[in-house]
């Protein structure tokens, strides 16, 4: 069938997001350098938006994309074979496995190099919103709160360590999968919370981020279905993503979630997110991830914010930071025991946490303790905690919030 | 393939104040390393402690200084090397994870890729 100009704009908009580490990926295991790859992918998806126009959207367009990115390839590697020969190439395995092996995948290749451990985690994340998300150097730049030049350097300089150090393009084997596999998740979570929280901004959420964290969870749990921590990282990114819409009031502000719109959560993706908790926790012993998807589905779960099961969430909390000694964990614990024996009690279980230098530079600690503050009517002790809180927070949303609640204890 | 350089660090006095009994697990433990990489190692050596250290320097007027110490006066010094041979960088980590050095906390390796000019 031909396309109208706009339905190939929109395929391909839309191949982009589906197919693009695909593309890249099988392409890379020809060229056997990222960069070459990275070029032939990306003329593939431009020739798409003239040729799809004459000859019609194709019934499978991640495969005519990748065809045509690895015959350009080909090309420039006959073009260039002398020249070539003298750079140092990806390290991959000339013979793949056979396709019995699910782990045979060259978007799986793709994710583990990006994610290896010997790359530093801001590397790990930049490759990964790059080559596997596709996203463009600008957006992971933004995304990073850095300049352009800075994070087009940073990539390379990862791209050039992964050929000098020789880091294979290639799933690790069975002794190393699943510490490998865990370094793969911190990458997914990280993208999924930077874009959940933007640190810095006039949004609250970015969509683009959290949109590629779950896309990049889904492909995981695809090609391996039986891995449960993969299950526990999905149940939690789909848990809060169906209360992202409710975050923020119709004005911008910050909704906390004793205010929102609990009629306006995601149905579906709450029932998804439940469903792979339950067979994530039926198939090993809770991990860090499922017991965060554990609180949020506790959330999920409760029909208002009075009813909420806290001391089920206080409990949950208490195996989480036995598994994850965390101040940040231990904050929030601190907060659910507020919530559950009332502000008097959480005040004391925050106290402890006052010396605790971890938290030193972190707003949310100033922020609950100004909550409690104020429902005990503590006024002038309250104010205090508040501007403290601004004083850490470059986020607007949030600092809206903190001003208006300041205002109240102010009167 | 590629070459590797492993770089063994340490605090120098926290190994000199180990007992022969401490050392002979340590060498055992290099012993394991060796037999695990077999024909990969090409070269592995410990190192005389950084005071024994001897460091040249040339000045901007091309004056050569030499000083007694180490090149860079670091807390943990260079205690010994490893070359080796090695498809991957994997491969290189799977067996690093083998040396004692790893058993302390004041001590620990760094791999660097050899350069290879074809």
């Amino acid at each position: 069938m031909k396309g109208t100009a706009e339905d190939v704009v929109a395929a391909v908009a839309e191949a982009h997001r589906r197919d693009w580490a695909q593309v890249l990926s099988t392409t890379a295991q020809l060229t056997r350098d990222l960069d070459l790859a990275e070029e032939c992918a990306q003329e593939a998806y431009a020739q798409a938006l003239v040729s799809w126009v004459e000859s019609g959207i194709p019934e499978r367009p991640g495969a005519w994309l990748t065809t045509i990115a690895r015959n350009r390839a080909r090309d420039v590697l006959r073009r260039e074979s002398v020249f070539r020969r003298k750079m140092p190439l990806l390290v991959a395995d000339e013979a793949a496995p056979g396709p019995e092996d699910a782990l045979n995948d060259d978007r799986l290749r793709l994710i583990f190099t990006c994610s290896h451990p010997a790359l530093s985690a801001e590397a790990q994340v930049a490759l990964t919103l790059r080559l596997v998300c596709g996203l463009s150097t600008p957006e992971v730049a933004r995304a990073f709160l850095v300049t352009p030049a800075t994070m087009a350097a940073r990539i390379t300089r990862a791209k050039k360590k992964i050929a000098a150090a020789r880091i294979p393009y290639r799933v690790p084997g069975p002794d190393q999968l699943g510490e490998r596999v865990s370094a793969v998740l911190e990458v997914v979570h990280l993208i999924f919370t930077t874009g959940h929280t933007a640190p810095i901004g006039d949004d609250l959420v970015r969509r683009d981020l959290t949109g590629s964290a779950i896309r990049l969870a889904r492909m995981l749990h695809l090609l391996m279905p039986a891995d449960a921590e993969i299950m526990a990282l999905l149940s939690l990114l789909l848990l809060n993503a169906a209360r992202q819409e409710t975050r923020l009031a119709a004005d911008g502000r910050l909704l906390l979630l004793s205010e929102q719109d609990r009629s306006r959560w995601d149905r579906p993706l709450i029932a998804e997110g439940q469903a792979l908790l339950t067979e994530s926790l039926r198939r090993r012993p809770p991990t860090r991830y499922a017991l965060q998807a554990a609180i949020a589905a506790l959330h999920a779960e409760a029909p208002s914010w009075e009813e909420t099961d806290w001391a089920e969430i206080v409990s949950v909390y208490d195996v989480l930071l036995r598994q994850w000694p965390s101040p940040v964990v231990s904050l929030n614990r601190a907060v659910a025991v507020g919530l559950r024996d009332g502000p008097e009690a959480g005040l004391d279980a925050l106290a402890p946490l006052l010396a605790e230098p971890g938290l030193a530079t972190y707003g949310y600690l100033s922020a609950a303790r100004a909550d409690f503050l104020r429902r005990l009517g503590r006024w002038p002790e309250a104010r205090t905690a508040y501007e403290e809180a601004l004083a850490l927070t470059d986020n607007a949303v949030e600092r809206a919030f903190l001003l208006q609640r300041l205002a109240e204890v102010s009167d | 393939m590629a070459k590797y350089m492993i770089l063994i660090y340490g605090d120098a006095q926290q190994w000199d104040a180990m007992t022969a009994e401490q050392w002979k697990a340590h060498d055992a433990g290099h012993a394991a390393f060796w037999a695990e990489a077999g024909s990969r190692v090409l070269d592995g050596r410990q190192l005389e402690n950084a005071p024994t250290a001897t460091s040249l320097r040339a000045d901007a007027v091309g004056q050569i200084h030499t000083t007694d110490g180490p090149f860079l006066e670091t807390k943990e010094g260079l205690g010994g090397y490893y070359l080796l041979e090695a498809a991957d960088l994997d491969e290189v980590l799977a067996l690093a994870r083998l040396l004692p050095e790893l058993n302390y906390t004041h001590s620990g390796i760094e791999i660097r890729p050899v350069v290879d000019r074809g």
